[in-house]
């Protein structure tokens, strides 16, 4: 096992590298001159030339990346060319509060998904697993960002019930929870479903039945702990899309999370917060995938291939 | 980070081989039993029609201001409102399921032409060949779609073109292991083996007997395909990152109505049923497709 999650450890680094080398060339394919910006459109040419020996901006690409390279190692990200601040003191601020909305987003998902699922493939081809998964189907086809101005209109503008933006209770956190995490309820519904009729199907099943276990039993003990593995999979890949879903939330609900800031940036042409926000949503989809298939591997031991 | 193909098509997997040469009359057939399916197809016959017909029957210039009618609700002269400069509705609606169709359309050719062969050459030489595709399209999938497809946009340029090319780039990663998984079974088979002892060359080996027997899943994945790229495309749209204003793209319009969504919500509620259904025909039709070209469910 440890074997197995050292190689995968050792696959990541490269992946590492070339996600500094795309996000590196890209941000610099921006139009628009960085120093430019910094200096502000009344500055001087000699202000603007200063602004960019300062930042490197004059040296060769290649040389460029691996001061950046370095410095990345290090820690340091460089400073916002809007707020002046360190990079990483803005990541450091606003990422707890997108990690809080996606945990918050994933437990909704989970919860619906699986007992949705459940429910299902318990009687299939019944009304019951009709509706919820046509249901699911259109929770996967709504763009996200609009589910959640629709929740806003009814259950912020119209009953008044939750907030329309911002953070700092829990009554902040439910509505762009929910917009985030159903249409990934709908995947892990549809994914739970299917793996528990897969089960169901099995031998070990019948056998429990024959040997009069009670139904609710046999699902939930015999057949429910089985189908989750695949589901646990797809749940964990689902909780790495969930970063990416989170910039559309946070636009809608004014979430001070990494998202916002992140097109706050991109708005701005604030490259450094641009570079550092995409490499920590990126790291983060990373590692949340490494987890994954390391738990995934000690779930199922079969899929070890050592 | 290998079940890119699960996850991105926002519903289930595509099978990774189909028998060759799949009897298509057969398909065709499961697939016309399927009432799902068939209501996918009824939505996706209708857009498109309403698409290709909008000069003819949108009842109202999409781009003609009227102050006046500024959002207004749905009325007998506008059935689904004016938006904030009192264009119509309907007409700018009408307009928009071109552009979201071409994006998705587009983008999914875009993905198509540069995955496949891709994934194709990787199977097929193997080696340095596959392992540096493989960590090419590694790096790739390290990125959330949508994220991905944001920084090609800003790096590129706001516009519908970028975001045609952002979103068929995003998906180049999902055709690439989805042909490359089904050609390493493919090239094992004899039927190849006798190709190359023919002296057929590698151009030749993949155009006409690895690929063919990769169209199936490709035809799932990309129905599929054309719904997310919708909807990136309009996510896109939404931050102010594709088509600019006065054009009636999707995702724009939502991004414009937001800030009436209490005095005008007929907006945003219209446009995101249209983005809805379309996106929902396209996973409908895909999922049944996917059905009747799995193996373990045929009769």
């Amino acid at each position: 096992m440890s074997q197995y999650v050292l190689r995968r450890l050792a696959l990541v680094l490269p992946v590492l590298l070339g996600v500094s080398i795309v996000v590196f060339a890209m941000v610099r394919m921006i139009p628009g001159d960085p120093a430019r910006i910094m200096a502000g459109e009344a500055a001087t040419q000699e202000t603007v030339e200063m602004i960019r020996e300062r930042l490197g901006l004059n040296k060769h690409p290649v040389v460029q990346y691996f001061i950046f390279l370095e410095n990345l190692v290090r820690g340091d990200l460089g400073r916002s060319t809007m707020s002046r601040l360190p990079v990483l003191d803005e990541i450091k601020h606003t990422l707890p509060s997108t990690i809080q909305l996606a945990v918050a987003a994933m437990a909704i998902a989970t919860l619906i998904g699986v007992t949705t699922g459940v429910l299902s493939a318990v009687k299939p081809n019944s009304w019951v697993d009709a509706v919820s998964m046509f249901i699911a189907l259109v929770g996967v086809s709504m763009p996200v960002f609009w589910l959640g101005l629709m929740l806003m209109l009814l259950f912020s503008l119209h009953l008044g019930w939750f907030p329309t933006a911002g953070s700092g209770t829990w009554r902040h956190l439910v509505l762009p929870s929910i917009t985030l995490g159903l249409s990934s309820a709908a995947i892990i519904a549809r994914m739970t479903r299917s793996s528990m009729l897969e089960v169901l199907r099995q031998d070990y099943v019948r056998t429990a039945r024959a040997k009069g276990v009670p139904e609710r039993l046999v699902v939930l003990r015999h057949a429910l702990r089985n189908a989750l593995i695949p589901v646990v999979t797809v749940t964990g890949l689902q909780f790495g899309n969930l970063l990416g879903g989170a910039v559309l939330t946070e636009t809608v609900f004014a979430w001070p999370g990494i998202g916002r800031l992140m097109v706050g940036a991109i708005t701005a042409r604030d490259y450094p917060v641009v570079q550092g926000s995409v490499l920590t949503v990126a790291l983060g989809f990373i590692l949340i995938n490494l987890v994954v298939d390391v738990l995934y591997a000690y779930i199922d031991p079969t899929i070890r291939y050592d | 980070m290998g079940n890119a193909v699960d996850a991105r098509a926002g519903a289930g997997p595509a099978p990774e081989t189909t028998r060759a040469g799949a009897p298509w009359r057969d398909v065709l057939r499961r697939l016309a039993r399927n009432r799902l399916a068939m209501l996918g197809l009824a939505i996706i016959v209708l857009f498109v029609a309403l698409a290709v017909l909008a000069p003819w029957i949108a009842p109202h210039d999409p781009l003609r201001s009227s102050f006046g009618k500024r959002l207004q609700g749905p009325s007998s002269e506008h059935w689904l409102g004016n938006d904030e400069l009192g264009r119509d509705m309907l007409s700018r609606l009408l307009y928009g399921a071109r552009i979201s169709l071409r994006i998705g359309l587009i983008s999914v050719a875009i993905g198509i032409a540069v995955g496949v062969p891709l994934g194709a050459v990787s199977a097929y030489y193997g080696g340095w060949v596959d392992l540096v595709v493989q960590r090419v399209i590694d790096v790739m999938l390290a990125f959330p779609g949508i994220l991905l497809a944001i920084v090609l946009v800003s790096a590129l340029g706001v516009g519908l073109e970028n975001v045609m090319i952002a979103v068929g780039v995003v998906s180049i990663p999902v055709y690439t292991r989805l042909v490359r998984g089904s050609a390493m079974a493919v090239k094992r088979k004899e039927f190849v083996e006798a190709a190359r002892a023919a002296g057929a060359s590698d151009v030749v080996i993949i155009a006409k007997h690895i690929l063919p027997n990769c169209v199936a899943p490709v035809i799932v994945q990309s129905t599929l395909q054309v719904g997310s790229s919708i909807l990136w495309a309009a996510g896109l749209g939404f931050l102010g990152l594709g088509a600019q204003p006065p054009e009636p793209e999707w995702g724009t319009i939502l991004s414009r109505g937001r800030q009436y969504l209490l005095v005008a919500p007929h907006i945003t509620t219209a446009t995101g049923v249209a983005i809805m259904l379309v996106v929902l025909g396209f996973n409908l039709l895909g999922d049944g497709l996917r059905d009747a070209l799995d193996p373990r469910l045929r009769d």
